[in-house]
Parts: C-alpha cells; structure tokens; sequence
C-alpha cells in the first residue's frame, strides 16, 4: 500500500465515512494496461467489497451513489472504473 | 445541456430498454460494457445500444442527467437501473428477469 496514494486517500475515506467491517480494496489497472483510461502508475481500475451497516436499507443505486459521492474526487480524477459489491452486514 | 438531456430522454422514453455503453453491442470497447450486453443478449432481452465513445456530449450529459460517474448505464422503460455491478447482481439473483417482466419487456431466458 505504500506506493499506492490513490488506493490509500480511498481507504481513510471508506474508514470514515461508512465505519466498514468489511473493506478490500484491489487494484486491477494492469488488468486494463494499455486500454483508455489506464495510467502509467496504475490505480485507474478498483474492485472493492464493502460490508457496512450505512448500507443497510438501500437500494443498490443508492449503496453506489453514497460511494460515488464518498469518492468523488477520486472519480473526478484517477480513477477510471471503480467496480463495487456493497452488502449490509446482515446480507454478507 | 437542455437539448443533450432532451436526446436522452427521447431515447431512453421511446425505447424500452437502452444501455448507455462504450462501443457497440457488436463490438463493445469495455469490458464492463460487454459484461452487460453479454447479460442482455443472454436473456434474449431486446435493446438499443448508445455508443458514448462517439458522442462527447452524450458521454458527459448522461452522467449528470442520473448522477452516475461511469459509463455503462441501463434504463428500462425511461427508468435507470445501474451499471455492470448492479446489473450482473440482479441477473444472478433472479431480480433483472423480473424487474423487466413486471414493466412487460420480453425475456427469452435460454
């Protein structure tokens, strides 16, 4: 994770905001290396599993929505594709 | 921006199902786009498929218009019902074959 800024400002947002029991984060840009939107560094393609009670009660369209607007700086900026499964704790 | 959502809701209200995508549904240039045009053709499920990758306006218009970041999106009957992650979870959960039987789109489950 040391060199890996994007994946790590993501993390201590994620902590934050939604106090997550569950949170991998991985990191499948070289899966996309060479495709539009990859960058040199990597960290422009995320696949992420979350477990949190915020999710609780949402819709799917909504759990996506609080983590879009969680991570808008992140989508605004170096991250191209954010693939998301976000489950309440009792649905995990 | 009046006359891009004015495209979008034209599209999206005088078909029933739309997907928003980069490419065609014949050669898609994603694979997130692909995961849901595979999903789609697999249901025998009919639609349109909006190329975002050749129009610019459309590609950052539809973004705002359901306050969604990226690109592919699916609307049913001028409604949005997610992207790749959304759309694979409620085909594998049964929920897609009976949220578009419900609004009387017609699925061919193989």
């Amino acid at each position: 994770m040391e060199n890996r800024p994007v994946a790590q400002a993501m993390r201590r947002k994620l902590e934050a905001a939604l106090a997550p029991l569950v949170l991998e984060i991985d990191d499948d840009s070289a899966k996309h290396a060479g495709h539009v939107g990859a960058r040199a560094g990597g960290e422009s393609h995320f696949n992420m599993r979350i477990v949190s009670a915020a999710f609780a009660g949402k819709s799917r369209v909504d759990r996506q929505r609080l983590v879009h607007g969680i991570l808008a700086e992140e989508l605004a900026g170096p991250v191209h594709a954010l693939a998301l499964s976000l489950r309440a704790p009792a649905e995990s | 921006m009046d006359s891009v959502k004015d495209r979008i809701e034209t599209d999206i209200k005088s078909n029933d199902v739309v997907l928003y995508m980069k490419g065609t549904p014949v050669f898609p240039q994603c694979g997130f786009s692909s995961a849901v045009v595979q999903v789609l053709t697999h249901m025998g499920v009919k639609f349109k498929g909006i190329n975002v990758l050749e129009d610019p306006e459309i590609r950052n218009g539809i973004k705002e218009y359901a306050n969604w970041p990226t690109i592919p999106q699916l609307y049913v009957k001028g409604e949005f019902v997610g992207g790749c992650d959304i759309v694979r979870e409620m085909y594998q959960s049964g929920e897609l074959a009976e949220m578009l039987q419900t609004k009387g789109v017609d699925v061919k489950l193989a």
